[in-house]
């Protein structure tokens, strides 16, 4: 498997899925260079890239991989040992108070103000920013009802589900309007009704113009949400494109997925190197089954899959096997990931 | 939606159909032109001030007990009983407002600071807000103080009703209130050390081995100067910041009874804090920011 770095256009103004377009950058990103002290690696390797403005952007990879920590400096929370980072045009090295006034945060973890309802909670960020009296009282009482928080404005946030929390604290984030909203692994720990919701809500941030940075581990999060997706792996970007232009880049591969059940002679392994010697196929991989009443091939082949499963269903029929079940695959974001770090998300 | 918040999500999640593009307002709303980092760190001073305010009896009664009971069994009891000499009272007294405006300071930082670091998070929103981090620090420190400030006032009250009079003169009465505050910071600065360099689990063995050594080295139960005798334990008790707060406040309040220059209280307190905040404040960076 192919290691190799596939940065594709980091920024570059190019890409179908996302209007070329002269709104500008939301977050610019440098060379970002993080080592902590003792570690005996960078936790960031000089990362670069650039966020357009009132796109979604996904940053995608696996624990440890450096999401948290490029998501730490860019919202003031992690000084970086070298690069460059801006966000809203706010260098966050250089000035971090006026960065914290254009981004918004909506972490991992609950950390809303147990002391304080719902609402106040609410009332009090926006306070923090600086927003009058008069208006952040509007504006909390509009996002409570969007948010579907408004029947229980008074309640403290123990009281609440993860659902529930995870909606205060995106709505606590939107009271100082940030241009650039960042929300870190939002859909852990949701149950799927709550997920769904969520993403109608980034749907609508987007709509709404903001510019939104999501880290997850999640594929079809990723894919669902994100106008362009970093892929991130021992703290540097690896491919940066949109969901469909990467996967599209793996080759046009495609892949047969059959179950076969044994005949009383033959054996698999002849039968994969029959399967394998077939015009058109790349490689044949026994995989290993579950259930052990049979034999299961992974077949990656040029082009479309379905002209195989004729010469396929012959082949194991030669072999006195029978073939009881195929499936065709189109590769996707969890296949694109796997090529470029060889190793699995999860 | 149960009161419990385990309601089913169904019945909690509103039809995403109505979600419409008016999530957030899509241009950033610029705040009042001259709102800077310092109006920051008010309002979130106003939000302290909120809570405590719900609470202001439990408040209360969190800073009274302690002072209350060492009053009443060492000012009233043991003198009534003849094991401590009638003038006792007013060496006492004067130490427990020192003991009560420090101990409260220190509480009030450390203990939120623990908890707020690790367990709940909650300090995330205000380093988020838009002030240096340091400003989160000197909030901190400058509310923690309220409260040290707020617990050595009700003394008076306490010692008027207890003792039957206190030593009051109307001369010194400034500079008493000046001696209080500076014990109050005291603490809050000892606190915010406590609560930034200290882990989470422990906290609990920390206070322990800080807080009994620190209230009963701070002279708040015997006059500095009559340690002479106790060579020892007077190079120690002169290491405690609480001795000069309880000396000072003694200088002004019993001038008769022998104590350290109150000039020499203000310098050496002040010097204190000077260097108690700045290790403070850099254990706090140290933690707000990796």
């Amino acid at each position: 498997m192919s290691t190799a770095p596939r940065q594709t256009a980091a920024g570059a103004p190019s890409g179908p899925g996302v209007e070329p377009s002269d709104r500008g950058t939301a977050v610019e990103v440098r060379d970002l260079v993080k080592r902590y002290p003792k570690a005996p690696v960078d936790s960031l390797a000089g990362v670069s890239f650039d966020v357009r403005r009132g796109e979604v952007f996904g940053f995608l990879g696996p624990n440890g991989a450096g999401k948290s920590t490029t998501i730490g400096i860019l919202t003031t929370r992690i000084r970086p040992t070298g690069g460059r980072a801006v966000v809203a045009g706010v260098d966050v090295v250089a000035d971090p108070v006026g960065a914290r006034r254009v981004l918004g945060v909506v972490p991992q973890q609950n950390n809303l103000d147990r002391s304080l309802s719902v609402r106040q909670n609410l009332l009090f960020h926006a306070s923090y920013h600086g927003i009058p009296r008069a208006r952040r009282n509007q504006l909390a009482d509009a996002l409570l009802e969007q948010f579907g928080l408004a029947d229980r404005p008074e309640g403290r946030p123990d009281d609440f589900s993860g659902g529930q929390i995870q909606r205060m604290m995106i709505a606590r984030a939107l009271m100082h309007a940030p241009s650039v909203l960042f929300l870190d692994e939002p859909s852990t720990g949701l149950d799927p009704a709550a997920r769904l919701f969520l993403w109608e809500k980034v749907a609508g941030l987007k709509a709404a113009g903001t510019t939104v940075v999501i880290t997850t581990h999640d594929m079809d999060e990723a894919a669902e949400l994100s106008d362009r997706v970093a892929i991130i792996d021992h703290g540097t970007v690896l491919a940066l494109d949109t969901p469909e232009r990467l996967v599209r880049d793996m080759h046009s591969e495609r892949t047969l997925d059959c179950t076969v059940e044994a005949g009383p002679t033959g054996d698999a392994r002849s039968l994969g190197l029959a399967l394998a010697g077939l015009v058109g196929v790349r490689a044949v991989d026994q995989l290993d089954d579950p259930a052990g009443t049979g034999w299961r091939f992974r077949i990656d082949v040029d082009g479309e899959a379905a002209p195989f499963v004729a010469p396929v269903a012959t082949l194991v029929a030669d072999a006195g096997a029978r073939l009881t079940d195929v499936r065709l695959g189109e590769p996707n974001l969890e296949d694109v990931f796997i090529h470029l770090t060889g190793r699995a998300l999860r | 939606m149960s009161p419990d918040g385990e309601g089913t999500p169904m019945d909690t999640i509103p039809d995403p159909g109505t979600v419409g593009p008016d999530v957030a307002p899509a241009t950033a709303f610029a705040p009042a032109a001259r709102w800077g980092p310092w109006r920051t760190g008010l309002a979130i001073l106003r939000r302290d001030l909120f809570v405590t305010g719900r609470e202001f009896p439990i408040f209360l009664a969190q800073v009274i007990l302690q002072p209350l009971f060492l009053l009443f069994v060492f000012g009233k009891v043991l003198t009534d009983l003849g094991y401590a000499r009638p003038g006792y009272q007013e060496v006492l007294f004067p130490g427990l407002v020192a003991l009560a405006a420090v101990l409260t300071g220190l509480q009030s930082t450390a203990l939120p600071l623990v908890i707020e670091f690790s367990y709940s998070n909650e300090i995330e929103d205000r380093l988020l807000a838009p002030l240096p981090v340091g400003g989160v620090a000197v909030e901190k420190v400058v509310f923690a103080a309220m409260r040290g400030f707020v617990a050595a006032v009700v003394m008076f009250p306490i010692g008027v009703w207890i003792l039957g009079s206190i030593p009051w003169q109307a001369s010194t009465g400034v500079a008493v209130v000046m001696m209080m505050v500076l014990g109050s910071m005291l603490g809050a600065a000892m606190g915010l050390i406590l609560g930034t360099y200290v882990p989470p689990h422990r906290i609990n063995v920390t206070f322990a081995l800080v807080l009994t050594p620190l209230i009963f080295t701070g002279c708040s139960q015997y006059p500095w100067p009559s340690l002479g005798h106790l060579r020892w334990f007077q190079v120690v008790a002169a290491l405690n910041p609480l001795t000069y707060v309880s000396e000072g406040l003694r200088g002004l309040m019993v001038p008769y009874v022998p104590h350290i220059a109150t000039w020499a209280c203000f310098l050496v307190g002040v010097i204190y804090l000077v260097v108690l905040m700045a290790v403070g404040m850099y254990g706090f960076n140290r933690r707000a920011l990796s």
